[in-house]
C-alpha cells in the first residue's frame, strides 16, 4: 500500500473536526467577553479577557455545591457498581449451565430492551414514598439500571477467563468470595476499566434522572443547576456560557489526560 | 464440582472428611446464592416493579396526585389513539430517529474511513471527534440554543440571507432540524469510533488484492470494505436508532416541546404529561405503547440487517 499521506483526506477531515471545535470555540468566545463586546461580535476572538464572568458564575449557581454534588454521586456509583456488578456477572458467568442463574441472566439482560418511561412516573412515587429521592437513591437507581448493560459485558469477559486459575486456589481453601476478590477481581482490571468510564460518563452528565428524582434543590448536579438556572441567566449569556464551561470542564479535563485510555473503554465497552 | 465427589470417595478418604468437604461444596454454592441475592432484590425493586407498576396504572384513572383512582380498562388505550398530541408525538419521533439514524451512520461511516487512511495527525483527530461524547447532551443543547437563537440570525442578516434570519426554533415547521443537527453533532462521536475499530480489522491484504484486480474506490468500498464491517454497521444501526428514539435533553434545552407540540417527543409528553399534566394513568399506557413499539423496532432491525450480513 502506498505510504504517503492522503493530503486531500487530511484537509477534509481538518474541515469536519473545524465543525467539532466550533461550537466550543464560541462558548469560550462569549464566555470570555462581557455584554458590549458579544453585542459587537459573538465570533470574534476575545480580546479582554473576563475571568470575571467564571466568577459571577461560580457564586450565581453555587458551582462547588454542585461540582461535589456531582462528584458523590459519580464516584459512589462508580465505586459500587464495579464492586457490585463484577460479582454478581462471576456468579452468573461460573453458574451458566444452571437453570436458574442462566435464567438470571437474561432476566437482567433483556432490561436493555426496556426503555425508561415506562419505569419514570412510578419510580418517582417509589423513591419519595421510601424517602429515597436524594443523592443516595440516585446513586441506588445508577447502581440497577447499569446493570442490565454490565452484566452483559462481564459476562462475556469471565467466560473467556480459563478456569484453572480459580481451580488451583480452590484446592488451596479458598472460599468462593475469596476466589472471587482475590484471583478473579485482579484480573477483571482492563474490563472493569470499561465499565467504569462508561458509567462515569452516565452518572456525570445524565440529566433526566436527577431531574426527576432529587427533591432538595441543593443535591442538583452540575447539569440540573444549569437548567434549573436557565430562567435566571436570562440574557445575561456571557454568566450563562461561563457557567456552562465550568459544568464540562472536569470532564472535559479528565478526557484530554486520558483521551486514549477513555476512546478505547468505550469501544471494548461496545464491542462485546 | 459435583463431579469431583465420586472421585474423592473413590480415593477412600475417611468419612470425617468427606463430609467437610461436603459442607465446604455448600458453602461454596452458597456463596454463588449469596452474591446474586441482594442484586436481583434490588433490581425486581427499582426496575421490574416499577415497570409492573406502570402498566398496572395504565389500566386506571389516576392523575398522579389523589388518593382514590378506579379501573377504566382499555379506555386510555384507546384514548391513545384518538389524542392529537400523542399522534404529533410519535409522527415527530419516528421522522426524527430514522433521518437521525441514517444521517449519523453516513457521516460517521464517511469520517471513520477519513481517518482511517493515511493522514497526518491521526490520533489528534481521533481524539477530537470523540470529544462531543463526553459532554452534557443538555449543555451542548444550550450552547447550540444560542446559535440558532443569535449567531445564525445575526449572520442572516450581515450576509443578506434571507432564510437565515429568522430563528428555526422558533419555526413550528423547521424546529425540528435544529434538533436533529445538534443529536448529529454529538452522536457521531460515538459511531464514528465504533465504525474506526471497525474498519482497522479489515486486512490490507484484501485491499491490495482488489486494487490488483482493478477495483476502484467505490467498488473497494462496496465489495470490500462494507460486508467486513457490517457488523458494526449493525451495532451502530440499533444504537444510534434507539437512542434517537429517546430524545429527551436537546429539546428540553433548545425547543421545551414547541412551538406548539411541533418537537414534542414520547419521552418528553410522557413527561410533562404524567408529572405536571394530571395524566398518569394516561402516560402510562403511552409508555406501554412506547414500550412495545421500541422492543418490536429492536428485534425487526436485528432480524433484517443480521440476515443481511449472512447474505454478504
Amino acid at each position: 500500500m502506498e505510504k504517503r499521506t492522503n493530503w486531500p483526506v487530511t484537509i477534509l477531515i481538518t474541515l469536519g473536526s473545524l465543525l467539532i471545535i466550533f461550537p466550543l470555540y464560541m462558548a469560550i468566545s462569549i464566555a470570555l467577553k462581557n455584554p458590549q463586546e458579544l453585542a459587537q461580535s459573538a465570533l470574534s476572538f476575545p480580546i479582554n479577557w473576563h475571568w470575571e464572568n467564571f466568577t459571577r458564575a461560580i457564586e450565581a449557581t453555587n458551582f462547588f455545591s454542585a461540582l461535589k454534588n456531582s462528584a458523590v454521586i459519580t464516584i459512589f456509583t462508580l465505586v459500587f457498581t464495579i464492586l457490585s456488578n463484577s460479582m454478581v456477572a462471576y456468579a452468573i458467568a461460573r453458574n451458566m449451565h444452571r437453570k436458574l442463574f442462566k435464567t438470571l441472566y437474561f432476566y437482567f439482560v433483556s432490561a436493555l430492551f426496556i426503555p425508561f418511561p415506562i419505569i419514570m412516573l412510578p419510580v418517582v412515587k417509589q423513591t419519595s414514598a421510601l424517602g429515597l429521592n436524594n443523592p443516595a437513591g440516585l446513586i441506588l437507581l445508577y447502581v440497577v439500571y447499569g446493570m442490565a448493560m454490565n452484566i452483559f459485558i462481564y459476562v462475556g469477559y469471565i467466560r473467556s477467563i480459563p478456569q484453572e486459575l480459580e481451580e488451583a486456589a480452590i484446592v488451596d481453601g479458598c472460599s468462593t468470595w475469596g476466589v472471587f476478590w482475590k484471583v478473579i477481581f485482579p484480573l477483571l482490571t482492563p474490563i472493569n476499566a470499561t465499565v467504569g468510564i462508561l458509567t462515569c460518563l452516565w452518572a456525570w452528565n445524565d440529566f433526566l434522572l436527577p431531574l426527576i428524582i432529587l427533591s432538595d434543590s441543593a443535591d442538583a448536579t452540575l447539569p440540573l443547576v444549569q437548567y434549573v438556572f436557565q430562567t435566571e441567566f436570562g440574557t445575561d449569556y456571557n454568566l450563562a456560557f461561563a457557567s456552562y464551561l465550568l459544568a464540562l470542564a472536569p470532564m472535559v479535563l479528565l478526557y484530554l489526560f486520558a483521551q486514549r485510555w477513555v476512546i478505547g473503554g468505550v469501544v471494548k465497552g461496545a464491542i462485546k | 464440582m459435583k463431579e469431583d465427589n465420586p472421585a474423592i470417595q473413590a480415593q477412600n478418604i475417611s468419612p470425617k472428611v468427606a463430609s467437610k468437604t461436603k459442607r465446604k461444596m455448600k458453602s461454596r454454592e452458597m456463596a454463588y446464592y449469596l452474591m446474586v441475592l441482594p442484586a436481583v432484590i434490588l433490581f425486581a425493586a427499582f426496575h421490574t416493579f416499577p415497570a409492573l407498576q406502570g402498566i398496572y396504572y395504565s389500566f386506571t384513572n389516576w392523575n398522579g396526585i389523589s388518593l382514590e383512582y378506579d379501573f377504566v380498562g382499555l379506555k386510555n388505550y384507546i384514548n391513545l389513539f384518538k389524542d392529537v398530541t400523542v399522534l404529533d408525538s410519535y409522527l415527530f419521533t419516528f421522522k426524527f430517529a430514522i433521518l437521525a439514524a441514517i444521517l449519523v451512520n453516513i457521516i460517521s461511516l464517511a469520517v471513520a474511513i477519513g481517518l482511517n487512511s493515511k493522514i497526518k495527525g491521526r490520533n489528534f483527530f481521533r481524539a477530537v471527534y470523540f470529544l462531543p461524547n463526553v459532554l452534557s447532551v443538555l449543555i451542548v443543547g444550550f450552547i447550540f440554543n444560542f446559535f440558532f437563537t443569535n449567531i445564525l440570525p445575526d449572520l442572516g442578516e450581515k450576509y443578506k440571507i434571507e432564510f437565515l434570519t429568522t430563528n428555526i426554533l422558533g419555526i413550528a415547521d423547521f424546529a425540528w432540524i435544529g434538533i436533529l443537527l445538534v443529536f448529529v453533532w454529538q452522536a457521531c462521536a460515538f459511531n464514528i469510533i465504533l465504525y474506526l475499530s471497525g474498519l482497522q480489522t479489515v486486512p490490507s491484504e484484501l485491499y491490495e488484492a482488489s486494487s490488483l484486480d482493478g477495483a476502484n474506490k467505490w467498488q473497494q468500498f462496496w465489495k470490500v470494505t462494507f460486508p467486513m464491517i457490517a457488523p458494526f454497521f449493525t451495532i451502530n444501526m440499533v444504537l444510534s436508532m434507539k437512542n434517537s428514539l429517546m430524545v429527551f435533553d436537546q429539546i428540553v434545552a433548545m425547543t421545551g416541546g414547541g412551538p406548539g407540540n411541533s418537537t414534542t417527543s414520547i419521552s418528553l409528553l410522557i413527561y410533562t404529561g404524567g408529572f405536571s399534566g394530571g395524566e398518569f394513568a394516561f402516560q402510562s399506557a403511552n409508555a406501554v405503547i412506547y414500550f412495545i413499539v421500541i422492543m418490536l423496532i429492536s428485534v425487526f432491525q436485528l432480524k433484517i440487517l443480521q440476515k443481511r450480513e449472512m447474505d454478504m
